[in-house]
């Protein structure tokens, strides 16, 4: 069935077909199924509730494992080295972030999402009808990543669909199913997907490490030295085509690379003197595969063959007796020489065939080859250097400097502004996210709610181990991805880079690629579905319910939510189809400096100070939050100008020249949060204190709520009070 | 016996004052040792990078230390604060309800 001619007519690898297919089908079919028996919000949160510790916590963790987390990390840590660790780092710290200072409160205070915090911290649905947008900012902001993740694999599984077609294709079946009550965020889904990611990025990279080399191997494999040129441990791979051009035609030192790649560690190479059966030697076919494997058996060393070479093709070689390997090796020698091939020894288990008239010119070439040759490919003009891209502070950090023509030394002050801004960005952000904060209700208790917390740091920092190691040895092995961009370019490492195995064992790359695409999968389309889920939430809810048509009936919010799922959807779908250029993780982690500049400072110091105000924390939310959000618009729009046929908006938007003059201003546009969230937190400071007056006056008590052990029960007593409840 | 049992009202404003003082200052703690190590990084690789590029089993010591040891940190640091802060709930919770059964001050 796996090497039917259809397949190979459309170029499609049928296992990579199988495993994405059956993901999908498992994802919404469980969707479904568990829909089924929840009902109403209320049933999914409240059920949730007697769920036990493991299960939540991968059922967190599988909500926060996006696209980023698995296709991003890996590509970014390939495309630009050592800075790209901050994301995966700082998107598993942001989680203690929230354990310190916002999980415990706002459980206690028993508010689902931010909106619900807003709204009954100040009592005031105006201020929860402000917040809600910022669900709709936060959330397109995320969307974009995952389309782009969705039109990267499907462009990768299916060769020839365009980038667009596949986030059309995922975006309308993901709306679709939401609309259709499918995919709820039910808790038995969300910790499969976790899973299911966990294993799909772990086992390749186990399997990937046991076959080419280790981590730490790969890693080292870069030169630190700055002086070094990138390439002196990688093949040169002359043009041919001139002939003045001393060095190997390209087809052999590929073939050579290959060759290496599959040469593990092997037995020792037998006894030239043992004897072997006649029936074992019977033809000698060139230059086939075979071959090369074959004689490398009775030589005790494989041959590598130029292909090109003129050779007779085929010739018979039966002696008709016993001959021992050196005979063998003797009579095939022999047989060569006369068809003008030269077999050179190289390196103790290699031999190379060699047109006989050019054996000096091919000697020296492969005694100016390293050992550590082994490891690597050469690396593309695009492609960072060794230096820059193993050390802090490289490419992602300077690109503004750089591109306002400073250089060295003087790159390094910015560069450390970018990393400052890139942490306080993503560890706060987290606290932010939308979609994040509503799993802490779904624990029995308060301290159910800190063991969860405390599996679901350990069970997202194992993941978050793995997507590097992709990035890693994909510079080493794949770097011809370098050379391609938008979705064919390094956020496919990932899915692309396990297919390599299928050159040592036949189907075991295709299949562990199936795995790393099936994982792709579960990522993009759990975290989109969940961000629909709250976005179409907020528009429908918040916005229709309570601003639009405040006296609907439930049909006409139940007609209302499955309309506003389709509105976000196809929303979604087309800012998805414009950020092909743009990388993966950098988008969410633009996602996550909104939400740093505008939830994170509302949820900190509501929880701590008493004196805030509604219109503090709506003044600082704003101001932080709208100003992160057009900065980054600005430099992301920038940057999608400089792509050939760009649509015209961005070019309006092109200040390419201006952030070159201006590089200081660029970073801090880029990574806004250095600046917005202390903006943030000053303004609700000024601000509140100005309103003095209008502090909650039953501030204490909410303060209490949010503070004192859920065992002294004044959550009762508060609702009692308040008549407040979900 | 009990000399300071002003806070032992729950809704009493000692009572809130202290209790947020409490979480406040365990958070802190944990939050700077997390913030030391994670803002101090950088601060390595800037001012010493040759150290930070030392090679520790192909990997540089900077990547080693972000990479792969940052995750088991933030996992100790959790711990800790997780154990703390269901240890100082309980403490608080027993010494509210001692506090009203002995009958200093009903809520």
């Amino acid at each position: 069935m796996f090497s039917t001619p259809f397949f190979a007519a459309i170029n499609v690898d049928p296992w990579i077909l199988a495993f994405s297919l059956v993901t999908v089908a498992v994802t919404i079919w469980m969707g479904f199924r568990s829909a089924r028996t929840s009902k109403t919000a209320g049933d999914f949160f409240v059920a949730g509730r007697s769920v036990s510790v493991g299960w939540n916590a991968s059922a967190i963790s599988g909500e926060y494992l996006s696209a980023a987390s698995f296709m991003g990390v890996a590509a970014m840590v390939m495309s630009s080295g050592y800075d790209a660790l901050w994301y995966p780092v700082c998107y598993a710290c942001g989680y203690l972030f929230l354990l310190l200072f916002i999980a415990g409160p706002l459980r206690r205070f028993g508010a689902y999402t931010i909106p619900d915090f807003a709204e009954g911290r100040y009592d005031s649905a105006l201020f929860r009808k402000i917040a809600v947008c910022f669900v709709l900012f936060i959330g397109f902001f995320y969307t974009m990543p995952q389309m782009k993740g969705a039109g990267t694999t499907l462009a990768y599984i299916f060769p020839g669909l365009p980038y667009w077609a596949g986030v059309v294709l995922v975006g309308a079946v993901i709306t679709l199913n939401v609309a259709l009550g499918g995919m709820k965020g039910i808790t038995l889904v969300q910790a499969f997907q976790y899973w299911a990611k966990m294993f799909a990025i772990s086992v390749p990279v186990f399997v990937l490490m046991s076959v080419y080399g280790g981590y730490g191997k790969h890693l080292g494999a870069n030169s630190i030295d700055r002086n070094a040129p990138t390439n002196t441990v990688n093949f040169v791979q002359p043009d041919y085509a001139r002939p003045s051009q001393p060095g190997l035609p390209t087809e052999i030192t590929s073939l050579i690379q290959q060759y290496r790649r599959q040469m593990a560690p092997r037995p020792k190479p037998p006894d030239p003197d043992m004897v072997v059966a006649a029936g074992q030697i019977a033809m000698v076919d060139f230059p086939s595969a075979g071959f090369l494997r074959w004689v490398g058996d009775c030589f005790g060393r494989n041959v590598l063959l130029y292909p090109q070479t003129p050779l007779p093709v085929t010739f018979t070689f039966n002696p008709g007796r016993n001959l021992t390997l050196r005979e063998v090796r003797n009579e095939i020698t022999n047989l060569l020489w006369q068809a003008d091939v030269a077999l050179i020894p190289h390196e103790t288990e290699m031999l190379i065939a060699a047109p006989r008239s050019r054996v000096a010119e091919f000697q020296a070439i492969l005694s100016s080859y390293e050992p550590t040759d082994l490891l690597r490919k050469a690396l593309p003009e695009k492609a960072p250097k060794d230096a820059a891209w193993i050390s802090p502070f490289g490419p992602l950090t300077t690109k503004a400097a750089a591109r306002a023509g400073i250089t060295g030394e003087e790159q390094r002050p910015y560069s450390l502004l970018y990393t400052y801004s890139l942490i306080i960005a993503l560890v706060c952000g987290t606290a932010g996210l939308p979609h994040i904060l509503v799993r802490f209700y779904t624990n029995p208790n308060g301290v159910a709610a800190k063991r969860t917390t405390m599996w679901v740091m350990i069970l997202i920092g194992v993941f978050y181990v793995f997507p590097p190691v992709f990035g890693v040895i994909g510079r080493n092995l794949m770097p011809e991805l370098y050379t391609q961009t938008g979705a064919k370019g390094t956020d496919s490492i990932v899915l692309q880079l396990p297919r390599l195995l299928n050159e040592r064992v036949p189907h075991l790359g295709s299949i562990m690629s199936g795995i790393t695409c099936a994982g792709a999968f579960a990522a993009f389309m759990s975290t989109f579905s969940g961000l629909l889920v709250s976005m179409t939430g907020a528009l429908a809810h918040d916005i229709y319910g309570r601003i639009l048509r405040p006296s609907s009936t439930p049909e006409q919010r139940m007609r209302a939510f499955k309309i506003s799922a389709v509105i976000i959807g196809v929303i979604a779908i087309l800012l998805g189809t414009q950020v092909e250029q743009l990388q993966i993780n950098f988008m969410v982690g633009q996602a996550f400096a909104i939400a740093a500049a505008s939830y994170f400072p509302l949820l900190f110091m509501s929880v701590w100070w008493r004196g805030m105000t509604m219109k503090g924390a709506a003044t600082g939310m704003l101001t932080g939050g709208l100003l992160a959000l057009g900065c980054i618009t600005l430099t992301s729009f920038s940057d999608l100008a400089l792509a050939p046929n760009s649509p015209a908006l961005f070019k309006l938007f092109d200040l390419n020249q201006f952030w070159a003059a201006h590089p200081l201003v660029r970073i801090l546009c880029e990574q806004p949060a250095i600046w917005a969230v202390p903006l943030a937190i000053t303004l609700m400071i000024v601000v509140s204190k100005l309103t003095r007056a209008e502090v909650p006056s039953d501030v204490r008590m909410k303060m209490l709520v949010l503070h004192a052990p859920e065992t002294l029960g004044l959550k009762q007593e508060y609702i009692q009070e308040h008549g407040m409840g979900h | 016996m009990t000399p300071d049992t002003s806070d032992l009202d729950i809704h009493s404003e000692a009572f809130l004052h202290r209790l947020m003082r409490r979480q406040l200052r365990l958070s802190i703690a944990c939050a700077a040792t997390f913030l030391v190590a994670l803002l101090g990084l950088p601060l390595l690789n800037y001012f010493a990078p040759e150290l930070m590029a030392k090679r520790v089993a192909g990997f540089t010591l900077t990547w080693l230390l972000l990479g792969v040891l940052f995750f088991p940190l933030v996992w100790v640091i959790a711990f800790y604060f997780i154990r703390r802060s269901i240890a100082m709930e309980e403490g608080e919770s027993a010494r509210v309800q001692a506090g009203s059964r002995s009958g200093t001050k009903q809520s």
